[in-house]
Protein backbone atom coordinates (compact mmCIF):
# COMPACT_ATOMS: atom_id res chain seq x y z
CA UNK A 1 0.00 0.00 0.00
CA UNK A 2 2.71 2.15 0.84
CA UNK A 3 4.73 1.30 -1.66
CA UNK A 4 2.20 2.05 -4.40
CA UNK A 5 1.34 5.52 -3.08
CA UNK A 6 5.38 6.34 -3.18
CA UNK A 7 5.72 5.40 -6.56
CA UNK A 8 2.37 7.65 -7.36
CA UNK A 9 3.90 10.35 -5.47
CA UNK A 10 6.99 10.27 -7.59
CA UNK A 11 4.68 9.59 -11.13
CA UNK A 12 2.55 13.11 -10.19
CA UNK A 13 5.77 15.24 -8.46
CA UNK A 14 4.31 18.09 -7.50
CA UNK A 15 0.52 17.42 -8.49
CA UNK A 16 0.99 14.70 -5.53
CA UNK A 17 -0.89 16.86 -2.93
CA UNK A 18 -4.03 17.80 -5.11
CA UNK A 19 -4.22 14.32 -6.47
CA UNK A 20 -4.67 13.06 -3.43
CA UNK A 21 -6.89 15.32 -2.13
CA UNK A 22 -9.02 14.24 -5.18
CA UNK A 23 -8.58 11.03 -4.68
CA UNK A 24 -10.28 11.23 -0.93
CA UNK A 25 -12.76 13.53 -2.14
CA UNK A 26 -14.00 10.99 -5.26
CA UNK A 27 -14.19 8.21 -2.30
CA UNK A 28 -16.15 10.25 -0.04
CA UNK A 29 -18.30 11.55 -2.70
CA UNK A 30 -18.83 8.49 -5.20
CA UNK A 31 -20.18 6.34 -2.16
CA UNK A 32 -22.28 9.44 -1.36
CA UNK A 33 -24.18 9.37 -4.56
CA UNK A 34 -25.25 6.04 -4.91
CA UNK A 35 -26.33 6.25 -1.22
CA UNK A 36 -28.07 9.09 -2.47
CA UNK A 37 -29.71 7.02 -5.33
CA UNK A 38 -30.17 3.87 -3.02
CA UNK A 39 -31.90 6.12 -0.72
CA UNK A 40 -34.52 7.46 -2.97
CA UNK A 41 -35.15 3.48 -3.61
CA UNK A 42 -35.42 2.69 0.13
CA UNK A 43 -37.62 5.70 0.34
CA UNK A 44 -40.16 4.52 -2.32
CA UNK A 45 -40.08 0.67 -1.27
CA UNK A 46 -40.04 1.22 2.70
CA UNK A 47 -43.39 4.05 2.40
CA UNK A 48 -44.82 1.36 -0.06
CA UNK A 49 -44.40 -1.18 2.75
CA UNK A 50 -45.89 1.32 5.01
CA UNK A 51 -48.90 1.92 2.64
CA UNK A 52 -49.43 -1.58 2.30
CA UNK A 53 -47.90 -1.69 -1.52
CA UNK A 54 -45.06 -3.05 -2.62
CA UNK A 55 -43.07 -0.21 -4.15
CA UNK A 56 -41.12 -0.42 -7.29
CA UNK A 57 -39.89 -3.55 -8.15
CA UNK A 58 -40.06 -3.63 -12.58
CA UNK A 59 -36.95 -2.50 -13.25
CA UNK A 60 -34.17 -5.16 -12.50
CA UNK A 61 -34.46 -8.12 -9.67
CA UNK A 62 -36.87 -6.26 -6.82
CA UNK A 63 -36.59 -3.32 -8.76
CA UNK A 64 -32.65 -2.44 -7.80
CA UNK A 65 -32.20 -1.02 -11.03
CA UNK A 66 -34.70 1.77 -10.81
CA UNK A 67 -32.91 4.83 -9.14
CA UNK A 68 -30.81 3.93 -12.17
CA UNK A 69 -33.04 4.47 -14.46
CA UNK A 70 -34.34 7.64 -12.66
CA UNK A 71 -31.02 9.19 -13.10
CA UNK A 72 -30.90 8.17 -17.56
CA UNK A 73 -34.47 9.81 -17.30
CA UNK A 74 -33.20 13.36 -15.91
CA UNK A 75 -29.82 12.95 -17.67
CA UNK A 76 -31.67 12.79 -20.86
CA UNK A 77 -34.14 15.23 -20.24
CA UNK A 78 -33.90 19.04 -21.74
CA UNK A 79 -33.10 21.28 -19.39
CA UNK A 80 -36.36 23.84 -19.39
CA UNK A 81 -35.05 27.84 -19.42
CA UNK A 82 -37.71 29.72 -18.47
CA UNK A 83 -38.12 32.89 -20.44
CA UNK A 84 -38.03 35.31 -17.94
CA UNK A 85 -36.14 33.97 -15.28
CA UNK A 86 -32.06 35.71 -14.68
CA UNK A 87 -30.30 32.67 -16.72
CA UNK A 88 -27.19 32.94 -14.82
CA UNK A 89 -28.59 32.51 -11.45
CA UNK A 90 -31.40 30.48 -12.21
CA UNK A 91 -28.40 27.55 -13.40
CA UNK A 92 -25.97 28.95 -10.40
CA UNK A 93 -28.58 28.16 -7.88
CA UNK A 94 -28.89 23.94 -8.19
CA UNK A 95 -24.79 24.78 -7.65
CA UNK A 96 -25.14 26.84 -4.79
CA UNK A 97 -27.71 23.93 -2.84
CA UNK A 98 -25.56 20.79 -3.90
CA UNK A 99 -21.48 22.72 -2.87
CA UNK A 100 -22.59 23.36 0.87
CA UNK A 101 -24.46 19.44 0.91
CA UNK A 102 -21.00 18.02 -0.55
CA UNK A 103 -18.78 20.53 1.17
CA UNK A 104 -19.71 19.44 5.06
CA UNK A 105 -18.55 15.90 4.26
CA UNK A 106 -15.07 17.23 4.43
CA UNK A 107 -14.88 17.38 8.08
CA UNK A 108 -17.18 13.98 8.77
CA UNK A 109 -15.12 11.25 10.19
CA UNK A 110 -15.98 7.71 9.20
CA UNK A 111 -13.32 6.33 12.13
CA UNK A 112 -11.07 7.79 14.34
CA UNK A 113 -8.87 7.93 11.42
CA UNK A 114 -10.70 7.94 8.50
CA UNK A 115 -11.35 11.66 7.97
CA UNK A 116 -10.70 13.97 4.93
CA UNK A 117 -10.05 16.99 7.49
CA UNK A 118 -9.63 16.74 11.32
CA UNK A 119 -10.22 20.29 11.97
CA UNK A 120 -10.81 21.78 15.43
CA UNK A 121 -13.68 23.58 14.70
CA UNK A 122 -15.26 21.24 12.54
CA UNK A 123 -18.86 21.05 13.72
CA UNK A 124 -18.81 25.11 14.04
CA UNK A 125 -17.33 24.46 10.17
CA UNK A 126 -20.81 22.48 9.94
CA UNK A 127 -23.26 24.68 11.39
CA UNK A 128 -21.56 27.34 8.69
CA UNK A 129 -21.58 25.51 5.47
CA UNK A 130 -25.24 24.02 5.68
CA UNK A 131 -26.53 27.03 6.11
CA UNK A 132 -24.93 28.09 3.22
CA UNK A 133 -27.23 26.09 1.45
CA UNK A 134 -30.12 28.09 1.97
CA UNK A 135 -28.92 30.61 -0.32
CA UNK A 136 -29.25 28.21 -3.64
CA UNK A 137 -33.10 27.85 -2.63
CA UNK A 138 -33.39 31.51 -2.12
CA UNK A 139 -31.61 32.28 -5.51
CA UNK A 140 -33.87 29.42 -7.25
CA UNK A 141 -36.82 30.98 -5.92
CA UNK A 142 -36.10 34.19 -7.07
CA UNK A 143 -34.29 33.29 -10.30
CA UNK A 144 -37.45 31.18 -12.00
CA UNK A 145 -39.27 34.43 -11.83
CA UNK A 146 -42.67 32.72 -10.41
CA UNK A 147 -44.47 33.47 -7.97
CA UNK A 148 -44.99 29.70 -6.74
CA UNK A 149 -41.13 29.22 -6.69
CA UNK A 150 -40.68 32.50 -5.10
CA UNK A 151 -43.48 31.53 -2.26
CA UNK A 152 -41.64 28.06 -2.00
CA UNK A 153 -38.21 29.99 -1.67
CA UNK A 154 -39.40 32.38 1.13
CA UNK A 155 -40.94 29.23 3.32
CA UNK A 156 -37.94 27.48 3.04
CA UNK A 157 -35.57 30.43 3.87
CA UNK A 158 -37.68 31.21 6.57
CA UNK A 159 -38.20 27.67 7.78
CA UNK A 160 -34.60 26.52 7.64
CA UNK A 161 -33.39 30.02 9.44
CA UNK A 162 -35.56 29.51 12.38
CA UNK A 163 -34.65 25.94 12.52
CA UNK A 164 -31.25 25.96 11.99
CA UNK A 165 -31.28 28.22 15.69
CA UNK A 166 -33.08 25.32 17.37
CA UNK A 167 -30.29 22.88 16.04
CA UNK A 168 -27.24 25.42 16.97
CA UNK A 169 -28.39 25.11 20.36
CA UNK A 170 -28.79 21.51 20.35
CA UNK A 171 -25.30 21.74 19.59
CA UNK A 172 -24.14 23.62 22.03
CA UNK A 173 -25.52 21.18 24.44
CA UNK A 174 -23.19 18.34 22.63
CA UNK A 175 -20.29 20.48 23.05
CA UNK A 176 -20.83 21.67 26.54
CA UNK A 177 -21.09 17.74 27.20
CA UNK A 178 -17.89 17.27 24.96
CA UNK A 179 -15.87 20.31 26.06
CA UNK A 180 -15.00 20.36 22.13
CA UNK A 181 -16.01 21.48 18.86
CA UNK A 182 -13.81 18.28 16.87
CA UNK A 183 -16.07 15.54 15.73
CA UNK A 184 -13.43 13.11 16.40
CA UNK A 185 -13.38 14.43 20.11
CA UNK A 186 -16.99 14.40 20.38
CA UNK A 187 -17.19 10.77 19.18
CA UNK A 188 -14.34 9.40 21.44
CA UNK A 189 -16.20 11.19 24.36
CA UNK A 190 -19.00 9.09 24.33
CA UNK A 191 -16.81 5.96 24.21
CA UNK A 192 -18.39 2.87 26.33
CA UNK A 193 -21.57 1.35 26.18
CA UNK A 194 -25.15 2.55 24.69
CA UNK A 195 -25.54 4.59 27.97
CA UNK A 196 -22.50 6.87 27.80
CA UNK A 197 -23.89 8.16 24.22
CA UNK A 198 -25.02 11.89 25.01
CA UNK A 199 -28.33 10.92 23.59
CA UNK A 200 -29.41 10.00 27.69
CA UNK A 201 -28.21 12.90 29.24
CA UNK A 202 -29.70 15.50 26.40
CA UNK A 203 -32.50 13.24 25.50
CA UNK A 204 -34.64 16.60 24.54
CA UNK A 205 -31.87 18.27 22.47
CA UNK A 206 -31.59 14.29 20.83
CA UNK A 207 -35.34 14.83 19.53
CA UNK A 208 -34.68 18.71 19.23
CA UNK A 209 -31.73 18.19 16.54
CA UNK A 210 -33.67 14.98 15.07
CA UNK A 211 -37.00 16.76 14.36
CA UNK A 212 -35.28 20.16 13.81
CA UNK A 213 -33.09 17.95 11.58
CA UNK A 214 -35.86 16.98 9.53
CA UNK A 215 -37.36 20.37 9.33
CA UNK A 216 -33.96 22.07 7.96
CA UNK A 217 -34.13 19.14 5.05
CA UNK A 218 -37.24 20.58 4.08
CA UNK A 219 -38.66 16.90 4.51
CA UNK A 220 -41.74 15.75 5.37
CA UNK A 221 -43.73 16.67 7.97
CA UNK A 222 -42.15 19.87 7.31
CA UNK A 223 -42.31 20.06 3.49
CA UNK A 224 -44.27 23.15 2.92
CA UNK A 225 -41.76 24.31 0.53
CA UNK A 226 -42.13 21.53 -2.21
CA UNK A 227 -45.84 20.56 -0.48
CA UNK A 228 -46.44 18.40 -3.54
CA UNK A 229 -50.31 19.35 -3.97
CA UNK A 230 -50.15 22.90 -3.31
CA UNK A 231 -47.03 24.87 -4.73
CA UNK A 232 -44.35 22.17 -5.79
CA UNK A 233 -41.77 24.86 -4.31
CA UNK A 234 -39.02 26.66 -4.94
CA UNK A 235 -38.16 24.17 -8.01
CA UNK A 236 -41.25 24.22 -9.98
CA UNK A 237 -39.76 25.42 -12.84
CA UNK A 238 -36.30 23.17 -12.72
CA UNK A 239 -36.39 20.57 -14.63
CA UNK A 240 -33.70 17.38 -16.32
CA UNK A 241 -30.45 17.39 -14.44
CA UNK A 242 -30.99 20.77 -13.22
CA UNK A 243 -33.85 19.24 -11.15
CA UNK A 244 -31.79 15.99 -10.04
CA UNK A 245 -28.58 18.34 -8.51
CA UNK A 246 -31.79 19.47 -6.33
CA UNK A 247 -33.30 16.66 -5.79
CA UNK A 248 -29.35 15.45 -5.03
CA UNK A 249 -28.63 18.02 -2.36
CA UNK A 250 -31.70 17.13 -0.59
CA UNK A 251 -31.03 13.92 -0.15
CA UNK A 252 -27.42 14.29 0.43
CA UNK A 253 -28.75 16.66 3.58
CA UNK A 254 -30.68 13.98 4.95
CA UNK A 255 -27.64 11.36 4.64
CA UNK A 256 -25.71 14.74 6.35
CA UNK A 257 -28.14 15.06 8.96
CA UNK A 258 -28.38 11.81 9.91
CA UNK A 259 -24.56 11.25 10.05
CA UNK A 260 -24.23 14.25 12.35
CA UNK A 261 -26.85 12.67 14.68
CA UNK A 262 -25.33 9.49 14.88
CA UNK A 263 -21.93 10.84 15.60
CA UNK A 264 -23.08 13.91 18.09
CA UNK A 265 -25.88 11.81 19.93
CA UNK A 266 -25.28 7.96 19.04
CA UNK A 267 -22.08 7.19 19.60
CA UNK A 268 -20.53 7.08 16.39
CA UNK A 269 -18.24 4.39 15.39
CA UNK A 270 -19.03 3.21 19.22
CA UNK A 271 -20.28 -0.45 19.45
CA UNK A 272 -23.73 -0.64 21.24
CA UNK A 273 -22.15 -2.50 24.05
CA UNK A 274 -18.61 -2.50 24.99
CA UNK A 275 -17.62 -5.56 25.01
CA UNK A 276 -17.35 -8.89 22.46
CA UNK A 277 -19.64 -9.51 20.42
CA UNK A 278 -20.09 -5.82 19.79
CA UNK A 279 -16.36 -5.26 19.48
CA UNK A 280 -15.76 -7.07 16.98
CA UNK A 281 -18.02 -5.68 14.27
CA UNK A 282 -15.75 -2.77 12.58
CA UNK A 283 -16.69 0.86 13.66
CA UNK A 284 -17.21 2.06 10.16
CA UNK A 285 -20.47 -0.52 10.06
CA UNK A 286 -21.47 0.99 13.55
CA UNK A 287 -22.22 4.31 12.08
CA UNK A 288 -23.35 3.57 9.07
CA UNK A 289 -26.27 0.99 11.08
CA UNK A 290 -26.92 4.09 12.96
CA UNK A 291 -26.85 6.13 9.98
CA UNK A 292 -29.45 3.59 8.34
CA UNK A 293 -31.38 3.76 11.19
CA UNK A 294 -31.77 7.68 11.14
CA UNK A 295 -32.53 7.75 7.66
CA UNK A 296 -35.46 4.93 8.37
CA UNK A 297 -36.93 7.17 10.94
CA UNK A 298 -36.96 10.09 8.28
CA UNK A 299 -39.01 7.36 5.51
CA UNK A 300 -41.20 6.41 8.43
CA UNK A 301 -42.00 9.74 9.75
CA UNK A 302 -42.96 10.77 6.05
CA UNK A 303 -44.92 8.05 6.08
CA UNK A 304 -47.05 8.74 9.02
CA UNK A 305 -47.45 12.20 9.52
CA UNK A 306 -49.87 14.98 7.48
CA UNK A 307 -47.75 18.22 6.44
CA UNK A 308 -47.71 20.58 9.00
CA UNK A 309 -49.44 23.79 8.86
CA UNK A 310 -47.11 27.03 8.06
CA UNK A 311 -47.69 28.84 10.83
CA UNK A 312 -47.88 25.50 12.90
CA UNK A 313 -43.83 25.26 11.90
CA UNK A 314 -42.86 28.27 12.78
CA UNK A 315 -44.94 28.21 16.12
CA UNK A 316 -43.30 25.03 16.65
CA UNK A 317 -39.77 26.37 15.93
CA UNK A 318 -39.87 29.39 18.14
CA UNK A 319 -42.17 29.08 21.03
CA UNK A 320 -41.22 24.93 21.83
CA UNK A 321 -37.68 24.08 20.20
CA UNK A 322 -36.04 27.04 20.91
CA UNK A 323 -37.52 27.32 24.72
CA UNK A 324 -36.65 23.45 25.04
CA UNK A 325 -33.20 23.49 23.58
CA UNK A 326 -32.42 26.72 26.12
CA UNK A 327 -33.56 25.16 29.28
CA UNK A 328 -31.67 21.96 28.53
CA UNK A 329 -28.90 23.78 28.24
CA UNK A 330 -29.16 25.92 31.82
CA UNK A 331 -30.17 22.41 33.00
CA UNK A 332 -26.92 20.62 31.39
CA UNK A 333 -24.85 23.98 32.77
CA UNK A 334 -26.48 23.94 36.10
CA UNK A 335 -25.98 19.68 36.28
CA UNK A 336 -22.34 20.13 35.56
CA UNK A 337 -21.68 22.26 38.68
CA UNK A 338 -22.74 19.82 40.71
CA UNK A 339 -21.60 16.55 41.92
CA UNK A 340 -23.54 14.57 39.38
CA UNK A 341 -21.70 16.54 36.77
CA UNK A 342 -19.67 13.34 35.27
CA UNK A 343 -23.44 12.17 34.02
CA UNK A 344 -22.73 14.58 31.44
CA UNK A 345 -19.85 14.19 30.02
CA UNK B 1 -54.66 17.98 36.30
CA UNK B 2 -56.02 18.13 32.54
CA UNK B 3 -53.34 20.99 31.90
CA UNK B 4 -50.77 18.62 32.77
CA UNK B 5 -52.27 15.72 31.15
CA UNK B 6 -52.06 17.30 27.76
CA UNK B 7 -48.74 19.12 28.70
CA UNK B 8 -47.34 15.62 29.37
CA UNK B 9 -48.93 14.02 25.98
CA UNK B 10 -47.29 17.06 24.12
CA UNK B 11 -44.08 16.86 24.83
CA UNK B 12 -43.56 12.82 25.21
CA UNK B 13 -44.93 12.90 21.86
CA UNK B 14 -47.75 10.39 22.65
CA UNK B 15 -49.88 11.04 19.92
CA UNK B 16 -47.27 10.86 17.18
CA UNK B 17 -45.56 7.95 18.58
CA UNK B 18 -49.16 5.97 18.25
CA UNK B 19 -48.89 6.92 14.56
CA UNK B 20 -46.13 6.14 14.52
CA UNK B 21 -46.84 2.39 15.60
CA UNK B 22 -49.58 2.22 12.96
CA UNK B 23 -47.31 2.38 10.27
CA UNK B 24 -44.61 0.26 11.77
CA UNK B 25 -47.17 -2.25 12.26
CA UNK B 26 -48.63 -1.65 8.56
CA UNK B 27 -44.86 -2.27 7.45
CA UNK B 28 -45.33 -5.99 8.39
CA UNK B 29 -48.32 -5.85 7.26
CA UNK B 30 -49.17 -8.47 4.15
CA UNK B 31 -48.77 -6.69 0.46
CA UNK B 32 -52.31 -6.95 -1.32
CA UNK B 33 -51.07 -5.65 -4.97
CA UNK B 34 -51.82 -7.61 -7.15
CA UNK B 35 -48.85 -8.07 -10.19
CA UNK B 36 -51.66 -7.00 -13.17
CA UNK B 37 -50.21 -8.55 -16.06
CA UNK B 38 -48.83 -11.90 -14.18
CA UNK B 39 -51.51 -11.87 -12.22
CA UNK B 40 -55.35 -10.82 -12.11
CA UNK B 41 -58.03 -10.53 -9.88
CA UNK B 42 -61.08 -12.78 -10.50
CA UNK B 43 -63.95 -11.33 -12.62
CA UNK B 44 -67.64 -12.09 -12.85
CA UNK B 45 -69.36 -13.54 -15.90
CA UNK B 46 -71.54 -10.74 -15.88
CA UNK B 47 -68.05 -8.62 -16.08
CA UNK B 48 -69.00 -5.60 -18.68
CA UNK B 49 -65.63 -5.17 -20.92
CA UNK B 50 -64.96 -4.95 -24.77
CA UNK B 51 -67.82 -5.37 -27.34
CA UNK B 52 -68.02 -8.77 -29.31
CA UNK B 53 -70.84 -9.40 -31.85
CA UNK B 54 -71.33 -13.23 -32.24
CA UNK B 55 -72.13 -15.66 -34.69
CA UNK B 56 -74.37 -19.08 -34.78
CA UNK B 57 -72.22 -22.00 -34.73
CA UNK B 58 -72.89 -22.53 -38.13
CA UNK B 59 -70.80 -19.00 -38.77
CA UNK B 60 -73.99 -17.09 -39.90
CA UNK B 61 -73.78 -13.74 -38.27
CA UNK B 62 -76.53 -13.67 -35.10
CA UNK B 63 -77.28 -9.58 -35.92
CA UNK B 64 -80.40 -9.16 -37.45
CA UNK B 65 -80.17 -5.15 -37.21
CA UNK B 66 -83.32 -4.67 -35.36
CA UNK B 67 -81.38 -1.85 -33.96
CA UNK B 68 -82.74 -1.94 -30.17
CA UNK B 69 -79.24 -1.45 -29.07
CA UNK B 70 -78.51 1.39 -31.10
CA UNK B 71 -81.75 2.73 -29.52
CA UNK B 72 -81.31 1.82 -26.04
CA UNK B 73 -77.44 3.21 -25.98
CA UNK B 74 -77.99 5.77 -23.27
CA UNK B 75 -74.35 7.51 -24.43
CA UNK B 76 -75.75 7.31 -28.30
CA UNK B 77 -72.02 5.46 -28.95
CA UNK B 78 -73.36 2.64 -31.59
CA UNK B 79 -74.30 3.50 -35.07
CA UNK B 80 -75.85 0.70 -37.20
CA UNK B 81 -76.91 0.74 -40.89
CA UNK B 82 -78.68 -1.61 -42.62
CA UNK B 83 -79.57 -3.77 -46.14
CA UNK B 84 -81.32 -6.23 -47.77
CA UNK B 85 -78.64 -9.21 -47.99
CA UNK B 86 -78.88 -11.20 -51.26
CA UNK B 87 -80.88 -14.31 -49.98
CA UNK B 88 -83.39 -11.74 -48.68
CA UNK B 89 -82.50 -11.81 -44.97
CA UNK B 90 -81.94 -7.77 -42.91
CA UNK B 91 -78.43 -7.65 -42.50
CA UNK B 92 -76.26 -4.66 -41.14
CA UNK B 93 -73.98 -2.96 -43.67
CA UNK B 94 -72.53 -1.32 -40.64
CA UNK B 95 -71.77 -1.22 -37.07
CA UNK B 96 -70.02 0.59 -34.96
CA UNK B 97 -69.44 1.58 -32.01
CA UNK B 98 -67.30 4.25 -30.72
CA UNK B 99 -65.67 2.96 -27.53
CA UNK B 100 -64.57 6.43 -26.40
CA UNK B 101 -68.27 7.41 -25.99
CA UNK B 102 -69.63 3.84 -24.30
CA UNK B 103 -70.37 3.63 -20.70
CA UNK B 104 -70.22 -0.05 -20.34
CA UNK B 105 -73.95 0.10 -18.99
CA UNK B 106 -74.67 -3.19 -20.77
CA UNK B 107 -77.69 -1.78 -21.89
CA UNK B 108 -77.44 -3.09 -25.61
CA UNK B 109 -76.53 -6.46 -24.54
CA UNK B 110 -79.65 -6.48 -22.19
CA UNK B 111 -81.54 -5.41 -25.44
CA UNK B 112 -80.45 -7.73 -27.75
CA UNK B 113 -83.47 -10.40 -28.70
CA UNK B 114 -80.89 -12.72 -30.17
CA UNK B 115 -77.63 -12.34 -28.30
CA UNK B 116 -75.84 -10.96 -30.98
CA UNK B 117 -73.96 -7.88 -28.87
CA UNK B 118 -72.06 -8.72 -25.80
CA UNK B 119 -69.69 -7.90 -23.72
CA UNK B 120 -66.55 -9.64 -22.89
CA UNK B 121 -64.17 -9.84 -19.88
CA UNK B 122 -61.42 -8.19 -22.25
CA UNK B 123 -60.78 -4.80 -20.15
CA UNK B 124 -57.42 -4.17 -21.09
CA UNK B 125 -57.34 -3.07 -24.79
CA UNK B 126 -56.07 0.29 -25.96
CA UNK B 127 -55.93 2.92 -29.21
CA UNK B 128 -52.67 4.67 -30.43
CA UNK B 129 -54.26 6.94 -32.31
CA UNK B 130 -57.42 9.11 -32.83
CA UNK B 131 -59.89 6.71 -34.62
CA UNK B 132 -58.51 3.47 -33.12
CA UNK B 133 -61.04 3.07 -30.24
CA UNK B 134 -64.04 3.22 -32.69
CA UNK B 135 -65.01 -0.36 -33.28
CA UNK B 136 -66.53 -1.32 -36.83
CA UNK B 137 -68.49 -4.61 -37.20
CA UNK B 138 -65.24 -6.83 -38.43
CA UNK B 139 -63.45 -5.85 -35.66
CA UNK B 140 -66.35 -6.76 -33.22
CA UNK B 141 -67.14 -9.91 -35.28
CA UNK B 142 -62.90 -10.73 -34.95
CA UNK B 143 -63.40 -10.14 -30.95
CA UNK B 144 -66.21 -12.34 -30.79
CA UNK B 145 -64.75 -15.45 -33.10
CA UNK B 146 -61.68 -15.06 -30.65
CA UNK B 147 -63.79 -15.43 -27.42
CA UNK B 148 -66.54 -17.62 -28.23
CA UNK B 149 -65.91 -19.96 -26.21
CA UNK B 150 -65.29 -17.79 -22.90
CA UNK B 151 -68.64 -15.91 -24.09
CA UNK B 152 -70.25 -19.38 -24.40
CA UNK B 153 -69.46 -20.07 -21.45
CA UNK B 154 -70.41 -16.57 -19.40
CA UNK B 155 -73.86 -16.55 -21.05
CA UNK B 156 -74.50 -20.26 -20.14
CA UNK B 157 -73.66 -19.52 -16.24
CA UNK B 158 -75.74 -16.05 -16.27
CA UNK B 159 -78.97 -17.45 -18.41
CA UNK B 160 -80.81 -19.04 -15.34
CA UNK B 161 -80.56 -15.24 -13.71
CA UNK B 162 -82.08 -13.73 -16.62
Amino acid sequence: MTDALTYLQGLFGAAWPLVWSMAKIVAIVAPLMLGVAYLTYAERKIIGYMQVRIGPNRVGPKGWLQPIADALKLLMKEIVLPTSANKGLFLLAPVLAIGPALAAWAVIPFSPELVLANIDASLLYIMAITSMGVYGIVLAGWASNSKYAFLGAMRASAQIVSYEIAMGFALVGVLMAAQSLNLVDIVKGQQGGVFSWYWLPLFPLFVVYLIAGVAETNRAPFDVVEGESEIVGFHVDYAGMAFAIFFLAEYANMILVSTMTALMFLGGWNPLFDFAPFTWIPGFVWLLAKVCFILFLFLWFRATFPRYRYDQIMRLGWKVFIPVTLVWILVVGAAMQTPYGHLFH
Amino acid sequence: MNKIKSFLSTYLLVELLKGLALTGRNLFARKITVQFPEERTPLSPRFRGLHALRRYPSGEERCIACKLCEAVCPALAITIESAQRDDGTRRTTRYDIDLTKCIFCGMCEEACPVDAIVETRIFDYHGEKRGDLIYTKEMLLAVGDKNEVQIAKDKAADAKYR
